[in-house]
């Protein structure tokens, strides 16, 4: 029996705006447990909401970035659950008017593009820190409560692990794009629960589904669905039956394991939330944010082939990553030749990056700085090879051009200067010239040495090859 | 407050005069409080100290001729937030609650002089007709200490009825300020929803409730009105509309005042004595020159049943916060997380609390939403649609506040339904969001009865003014009670 | 609508929905009084509620959204100072056994 897979994805993401969505208190992480709280934040009784503009703002862009319809008018609801971190042992969310619904985004799997139906978005406040201790008790931060979160839930059109990492891939990157999130895994910017289903092919009800929890990377979510597909197939052509279960994935193993069956779906007894009136949204406003959209990266890549002259690839590749992409626009724009930027930024920049496992933004590495030390090489003071030094200390943070004055690195490119020296080596190697007219080609390299050695390393070898094979030929 | 001041202006004309200073107001008013509450037990906690250093700074700085508040003693309902003294919506739940804010009606009367002299006793977080679901014990109605001071801001109306202040604050979410007003023979106004803000006010039904005055007589109502109405930021459902000035809009000319009479309001279940004296003030207000007319609110039979629904689930939710994690009375045998739930809100609340609770958990539940928490929504629709077709040719609204003068303690207790029944007359308003008092209207066997004024939404001057010119040619207002078993006799 | 009088187990049900533990006799009066409460409310049923919006909001405008300014209460020690129980700045509540919700 074959089976098609069906995978739904509900993805959380951290607005990073200035303040909370209900109280002013400010959003910002790595503080003192409760630092970044307040009377509301705290659920304390007589406190009320108040809708922070910015949420509503960032949650449009993101909306648009997936080509969603945006809810002109809309309200809040109550979804009501008792558990530390969430104070009012309510959450404000949207349940019956979301933010935005049906947008969509297109995927690439190995070449092939398929677009991926987003059955809504809404905007919602996260919920405190609960970290659990050996000795019987938990502490309760409340400084995420409150947090502004946009949760973008696919429609069931995802049908592969492959499919789904390409989603999640597309969804950060076009998130990104927009900047009202980091959108990190890592950092819990961006968070992403997973169900799974199979049916046997030409069936249209769909099998029960799963849930995976503790998947904390984009490789993880592959991982762990690849594995509950198969585990999934090998129940029902054992004639067993799914159950409508959550899983967790164990990232040493590679397995999902049982950590509880659900019975019945959860109560959470959602109503219009009473203390907060209806948010409309003018047009006016809509337009302005429609005009004020930063570019995404199909139109980004389009101009970096259109106008730099890169290929298709290198630009796909460059708008992997809004600082990636920022940062090479910097470099051009400060006068950098764009191949050579490109060049740079999958070349040495990426194998920076990886060997010191660091992002972008946390290096040294200024856009000034690279494109000053592409240009040095552009108009010839520094060689190809010379740059391997120079782009060391750009990665230090040092300024190219006083690194280069600094360790004589110029290179010697004048033929007034570089003449008298080939005339001399030409005239202390006079076996070299003989094997060259009997047309050993192997003749010059040896040459071209010896005028580097001599040199030290830094003759133009281009202006020398051309000098050489003139007084070459002249002889 | 030894009696002796009619109105908050007396009050303020004899501050400003130098014939009392805020202070010997202040002791006198505390000194009444403390005498009254063995009969009354109207105050969950009496403020003092806190009262006496507010008074001796407005003494110290002088009293402000141009803030009628300056130097005048407040009562405020329990569920009011203040600053650093103690708040519990008469409840265990928060017996140890010390807010750090205030409420912003309480900001504001404090900003024009008031001193707060302390925390009225109120229905357990304002759900009752009766002041019997307090935790601090039930209060009682001056005029009538075996009788019931209504609910559930009854603290707050015994305290001004007694005289020991001239003005309080309540919260009406289905009456709570109307119908204790009127057991009490005294003002209470019900602002339109939006007119006041609620930050501060521990919520019941986030929906309904609104704050109101409290007071002797309807010139002090207004004056309280200019100054807690108006947006406050932290309250996103408090209006923006202007404020007019209340008392600037007290005429006493109703002349031309087209009023309609609810046939609902005087059907069956009205007290027959209460049928009589309301009907007799509908007679005043036709002699002042009103004209009046029989009009229908089809729906409002229905009011109570949608109440019934609405509130509780509102309360289900605003009340999920007592959990006792973050403040308020805690368990002290949980050995996991749920059983710290569990107990501590099992422990910490009372029957009426839960009741109400479960009911509206059960509204909300996934199964009886759409039949339940839905079809009320739908009813409070129809209801406003009544009034707003009434309103069109009419200004205001009268009836009764309440079917019946106050009750005896524990004589409504046992059964919830029959308690429920009281809200019936007032509640309308409530699910309207519309503006209505409670203004004297006699007595019935020695016992006040009110006569409510509803208003369009935001239209308080009407509805004030309305009472008004009833009160300008009526003596009920100046009736005083005794403070004795059986009342005056 | 003819509801089945509300059960015991219903009542059960909604009260461990509400956190409350409700004793034989509370079990047995609420179960009754609910019931009572829920017979009263079914009056609602003869009224024709097709095509009625729902009102749940009372406000008498739309939102005024709040400007995105952020503004340190520095209410941090005030907070914990009211909490029955705290540790080095969290608020400390005994063991959580089941995972956390979904935000
Ligand atoms: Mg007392
Ligand atoms: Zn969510």
């Amino acid at each position: 029996m074959n089976f098609q897979t069906t995978i739904g994805l509900e993805v959380h993401v951290e607005l990073k705006t200035k303040s909370k969505i209900f109280s002013p208190s400010p959003v910002e992480f790595g503080d003192d447990p409760n630092a970044n709280t307040n009377v509301i934040d705290w659920g304390y009784p007589g406190v009320l909401p108040t809708p922070n503009k910015g949420v509503v703002e960032y949650g449009m862009r993101a909306a648009l970035a997936l080509h969603a319809n945006i809810n002109q008018h809309m309200h809040f609801d109550r979804k009501n659950y008792f558990y530390p971190d969430n104070p009012k042992a309510y959450q404000v969310s949207q349940s019956d008017t979301p933010l935005a619904q049906n947008g969509w985004i297109e995927i690439d799997v190995n070449g092939t593009k398929k677009k991926i139906g987003i059955e809504e978005m809404h905007i919602e406040e996260d919920a405190g820190k609960n970290t659990h201790n050996p000795n019987g008790y938990s502490y309760v931060d409340l400084n995420r409560q409150g947090t502004p979160l946009i949760e973008i839930v696919s429609k069931p059109d995802i049908a592969s692990p492959e499919e789904a990492y390409a989603y999640l891939d597309t969804l950060r990157q076009r998130i990104q794009f927009t900047g009202v999130s980091d959108v990190k895994m890592e950092e819990g910017s961006m968070r992403v629960d997973v169900n799974i289903s199979i049916r046997p092919f030409g069936v249209d009800k769909f099998g029960t589904k799963t849930e995976l929890k503790n998947l904390n990377s984009f490789n993880y979510v592959r991982k762990g669905l690849e594995y509950e597909e198969q585990r999934q197939q090998k129940v029902l052509l054992a004639g067993g039956e799914i159950q409508q279960e959550t899983r967790r994935f164990d990232e040493t193993t590679g397995e999902t394991i049982l950590m509880r069956v659900k019975e019945g779906a959860d109560d959470y007894r959602y109503f219009p939330e009473p203390d907060i009136p209806d948010v409309v949204v003018a047009d006016e406003w809509l337009e302005q944010i429609k005009a004020d959209m930063p570019e995404m990266p199909e139109q980004r890549r389009e101009r970096y082939v259109g106008e730099l002259g890169l290929t298709d690839y290198d630009a796909m590749v460059l708008t992997q990553t809004k600082e990636m992409s920022d940062f090479f626009e910097a470099a051009v724009a400060a006068g950098a030749d764009a191949k050579l930027t490109s060049n740079y930024l999958q070349g040495d920049v990426n194998a920076y990056l990886n060997d010191n496992h660091i992002d972008l933004q946390d290096t040294k590495l200024t856009p000034a700085n690279l494109a000053s030390m592409i240009k040095l090489q552009m108009d010839g003071t520094i060689s190809s090879k010379m740059a391997k030094k120079v782009f060391k200390a750009v990665t230090d943070g040092e300024d190219p051009a006083s690194y280069v004055k600094e360790h004589g690195l110029v290179q010697l490119s004048d033929p007034a200067q570089l003449q008298p020296i080939i005339d001399e080596i030409l005239d202390n190697n006079a076996q070299s010239i003989e094997d060259f007219k009997n047309g050993k080609d192997r003749a010059v390299g040896f040459l071209v040495g010896q005028i580097m050695k001599q040199t030290h390393g830094q003759a133009n070898p281009k202006v020398v090859n051309k000098l050489l094979m003139a007084s070459l030929n002249a002889r | 407050m030894s009696q002796s001041y009619e109105s908050i202006t007396d009050l303020h004309h004899a501050l400003v005069n130098k014939d009392v200073s805020a202070t010997e107001i202040t002791k006198a008013t505390l000194a009444d409080i403390h005498d009254h509450e063995d009969a009354l037990n109207a105050y969950v906690t009496v403020n003092d100290e806190g009262a006496l250093a507010q008074a001796a700074k407005v003494d110290e700085a002088g009293v402000d001729a141009g803030n009628l508040f300056s130097g005048v003693p407040v009562a405020f309902k329990d569920n009011l937030t203040t600053n650093g003294l103690l708040t519990t919506a008469s409840s265990k739940i928060l017996e140890n609650f010390t807010p750090i804010y205030d409420a912003d009606v309480v900001t504001r009367l404090q900003n024009a002089g008031a001193i707060t002299i302390g925390k009225t006793n109120l229905d357990e977080f304002a759900m009752g007709a009766s002041t019997e679901t307090s935790y601090y014990g039930t209060s009682h109605n001056p005029w009538d200490v075996t009788k019931v001071p209504g609910g559930s801001s009854g603290g707050s109306a015994a305290t001004v009825a007694a005289r020991d202040v001239l003005a309080s604050l309540g919260s009406d979410t289905g009456g709570s300020i109307r119908q204790p007003a009127a057991f009490n023979g005294i003002v209470g106004l019900k602002p339109t929803y939006g007119r006041v803000s609620r930050w501060g006010l521990i919520a019941f039904a986030s929906s309904l409730d609104q704050i109101g005055p409290m007071t002797t007589n309807v010139t002090d109502a207004a004056a309280m009105m200019n100054v807690i109405a108006g947006r406050d930021d932290r309250d996103a459902t408090s209006s923006t509309k202007a404020v007019p000035d209340y008392v600037a809009g007290l005429t006493g000319d109703i002349k031309g005042l087209k009023i309609g009479v609810p046939r609902e309001f005087l059907g069956d279940g009205i007290d027959a004595g209460v049928k009589a004296q309301i009907k007799a003030a509908i007679k005043q207000l036709e002699d002042l020159g009103a004209t009046v007319d029989e009009v229908s609110l089809p729906h409002s039979t229905h009011g109570i049943q949608a109440y019934y629904i609405l509130g509780p689930s509102e309360a289900s939710s605003n009340l999920q916060r007592f959990d006792g994690i973050r403040y308020g009375y805690r368990t002290q045998n949980a050995k996991n997380l749920d059983e710290l739930y569990i107990k501590t809100r099992s422990e910490g609340f009372g029957d009426e609390v839960k009741r109400r609770i479960m009911l509206g958990t059960f509204a909300l539940s996934a199964g009886a939403y759409d039949a339940f928490f839905m079809k009320a929504a739908k009813i409070r629709t129809l209801i406003i649609e009544d009034f707003n077709r009434v309103f069109k040719d009419y200004d205001v609204i009268v009836g009764p506040t309440a079917p019946t003068p106050a009750f005896g303690i524990g004589e409504e207790t046992k059964d919830p339904m029959t308690m429920y029944m009281n809200d019936m007359l007032t509640v309308p308003a409530n699910l309207a969001g519309l503006p209505a008092i409670s203004v004297p209207a006699g007595l019935v066997d020695g016992l006040p009865v009110g006569l409510q004024v509803i208003g369009k939404a935001f239209d308080e001057e009407h509805v004030l003014n309305t009472a008004y010119a009833f009160e300008q040619h009526t003596n009920f207002h100046t009736l005083k009670p005794t403070m004795n078993e059986g009342g005056r006799a | 609508m003819t509801v089945e009088p509300i059960s015991r187990v219903e009542v059960e049900h909604v009260a461990s929905l509400a956190k409350l533990s409700l004793t034989d006799e509370q079990a047995q009066k609420f179960t009754t009084q609910l019931d009572e409460i829920i017979t009263m409310i079914e009056g609602l049923d003869e009224v024709d509620t097709d095509n009625v919006k729902p009102t749940t909001n009372m406000a008498d405008a739309t939102a005024i959204l709040r400007e995105d300014v952020a503004v340190n209460a520095h209410q941090k020690d005030a907070l914990l100072n009211e909490a029955p129980e705290t540790e080095d700045g969290f608020i400390k509540v005994p063991a959580i056994i089941d995972e956390s919700e979904d935000a």
